[in-house]
């Protein structure tokens, strides 16, 4: 059955992230041939919203604010309460990112409708849309739908696919009139520690160390072997632990569960909470002198080896590879 | 201060999970607190230490889960509360669970919840902003530092890795991220007190709900395991060979280069 579904895009620090294609995506399969909307807020959003168009959406919806530059809570909540007003859609997608985990329960609550979180597939079986999550951080999975309110999902970065862009296509933008008052909460600094400037969340490849990578120095090759790939750094909880590398990197069942198309795990013997982390990723590389370890085990390459010897030779051997292509 | 915190029983992060039917055996398997949650409960403690006032742990589920609520009191928490839901004929959603915590707000007077920003086990985080909604407060999720002045609180947030420093408003919803702090281990002493400590019990009438009042929005239509991970290929030989080998693997059949 034919449904109007809403695509909440993301702009983190005037770009628009990838996901908010993916949200088109589930969006699309959710519509069922009905009609699907983007919905972008902050400041000039113009050119994203031809993109969210030109990448799926029918028309999409733009609410300018100073306030909505970078998330908050209740300017956010507002904000979308507003166009969900207006719209009255039968499905709801918003990525499930920073700003998304905080903000869709919220909505869920207004809406008195159900939601299911952390979505990585969506399908429609019969008149009712499956939403396949994953639980026990990746070692489980299940499936779900909404069974009363909003057809309703966050999905995780990277997994569902996003509609093939199509430059021909066209569609309005209208601007939403959202008005942001009595904000309980204001930002007052934000640090940036994610230097790289990938998302680990969403990078495509990520280069992780562990206790094998010895020193915080010892990330450096890692680092430069990340930066060939165009990928991102993260790390076991036993490297945070022993201070080689901020909490912020940290992947597994504590810290971030990602499912990059290449996972390089560099010295990390893969504890069953790291493995939890980052088993599903598409591709994955294990580089460990402990042949017994078990990253080994889900691992689909394994190098029984010294990092510091085979990663930099790794490094300058894609080096190689990309400038040939 | 009155600080409460909305506390989640779940299975042993080391614990191998096995389905039966699309039901997850839980047929001798280690249970604990979420350990988001018990970041909760330590910060709870020391903000009670430094501002006077009570913490009190509130869970929701069956009587298997007082375990929990006492190892809370044994790390210095002051009162537990169960809110029983092991005569539901339906399985919970978040949404239900938020609907009974609400009911259980509604008479009471807080300045802070803490929880966890996400249980190990179902991993949706959805409860504490659901709850946060339904009460008309404030929220601040994934907190990394928290410190109260008055009527607000100064908060580091965690925001995918960048860290955010806010000023919020009470009452506020707060949810724990890891390196809000290192929580204790509950000492001898504590677990003899925690015996003596009061631990409520509650249900559905007590909290003048029906059970169709807390029906869950979502259904599971099935729960399984990941198809077993064919043994993977080692690269044998030295340094040079290894790295030839991968690249070309990496290239031609895994195609991700």
């Amino acid at each position: 059955m034919a449904k109007k579904v809403l695509a909440l895009g993301e702009v983190k620090d005037g770009e628009l992230r990838n996901v908010s294609f993916e949200a088109i995506g589930a969006a699309q399969t959710i519509a069922d041939g009905g009609e699907v909307v983007g919905v972008l807020f902050g400041e000039n959003l113009q050119a994203h919203a031809e993109a969210m168009i030109q990448n799926g959406a029918d028309r999409v919806l733009i609410g300018e604010s100073s306030e909505l530059n970078v998330y908050v809570t209740d300017a956010y909540t507002q904000a979308l309460s507003k166009v969900l007003d207006e719209e009255s859609p039968e499905g709801l997608v918003i990525p499930h990112t920073s700003a998304g985990k905080d903000l869709a329960p919220r909505i869920a609550e207004k809406l008195n409708s159900g939601l299911v979180s952390d979505v990585v597939g969506v399908e429609q079986a019969g008149d009712e849309i499956i939403f396949t999550r994953p639980i026990y951080s990746g070692k489980a999975f299940e499936q779900k739908s909404v069974t009363e309110g909003t057809v309703f999902a966050t999905i995780r970065p990277n997994n569902v696919a996003a509609p093939a862009k199509d430059e021909s296509r066209s569609g309005d933008i209208t601007a939403v009139d959202v008005s942001i008052s009595d904000l309980r909460t204001t930002i007052k600094d934000v640090v940036k520690k994610s230097t790289g400037g990938v998302d680990l969340s969403e990078a495509k490849v990520i280069v992780a160390g562990g206790r094998g990578v010895k020193s915080a120095e010892g990330f450096k090759p890692l680092e430069e072997l990340a930066d060939v790939l165009g990928g991102a750094v993260g790390a076991s909880r036993g490297a945070c632990d022993a201070e080689y590398c901020d909490y912020s990197l940290q992947i597994g069942q504590t810290g971030k569960v990602v499912t990059p198309d290449l996972y390089i795990a560099a010295g990390i013997s893969g504890a069953i909470q790291h493995l939890a982390g980052m088993s599903n990723s598409k591709v994955i590389v294990a580089i460990n002198k402990d042949p017994e370890a078990p990253i080994f085990e889900v691992a689909d390459y394994g190098i029984v080896g010294d990092l510091f010897d085979v990663i930099p030779l790794l490094t300058e051997e894609l080096k190689k590879v990309k400038t040939e292509a | 201060m009155n600080i409460y915190v909305v506390m989640k029983r779940t299975f042993d992060t080391e614990e191998k999970i096995e389905i039966n039917n699309g039901v997850i055996d839980e047929e001798g398997a280690e249970f604990i607190i979420n350990p988001y949650d018990e970041y909760a409960i330590e910060e709870a403690i020391v903000l009670r230490d430094e501002h006077g006032g009570e913490v009190t742990v509130v869970t929701v589920g069956d009587e298997e889960a007082e375990k929990e609520l006492r190892t809370a009191l044994a790390m210095g928490a002051d009162q537990g509360v169960l809110i029983d839901v092991e005569d539901l004929d339906e399985e919970p959603d978040h949404f239900t669970i938020a609907e009974l915590l609400a009911a259980y707000f509604k008479d009471k007077e807080y300045d802070l919840i803490l929880g966890g920003n996400v249980a190990v086990d179902d991993g949706a985080g959805q409860v504490a902003p659901r709850l946060a909604e339904k009460l008309g407060i404030n929220q601040v999720t994934t907190i990394t530092d928290i410190k109260i002045n008055g009527t607000s609180a100064t908060i580091e947030r965690d925001d995918e890795g960048d860290v955010e420093t806010v000023e919020a408003q009470l009452p506020l919803v707060a949810t724990a991220q890891q390196g809000l702090n290192e929580p204790r281990y509950p000492s001898l002493p504590g677990i003899m007190k925690a015996k003596k400590k009061p631990l409520e019990t509650i249900d559905l009438d007590d909290l003048d709900l029906d059970e169709e009042d807390v029906a869950a929005k979502t259904r599971t239509v099935d729960r399984y395991l990941p198809p077993e991970k064919e043994a993977g290929r080692m690269i044998e030989g030295g340094p040079e060979t290894q790295v030839d080998e991968l690249v070309g693997l990496l290239k031609n059949e895994a195609k991700v280069l």
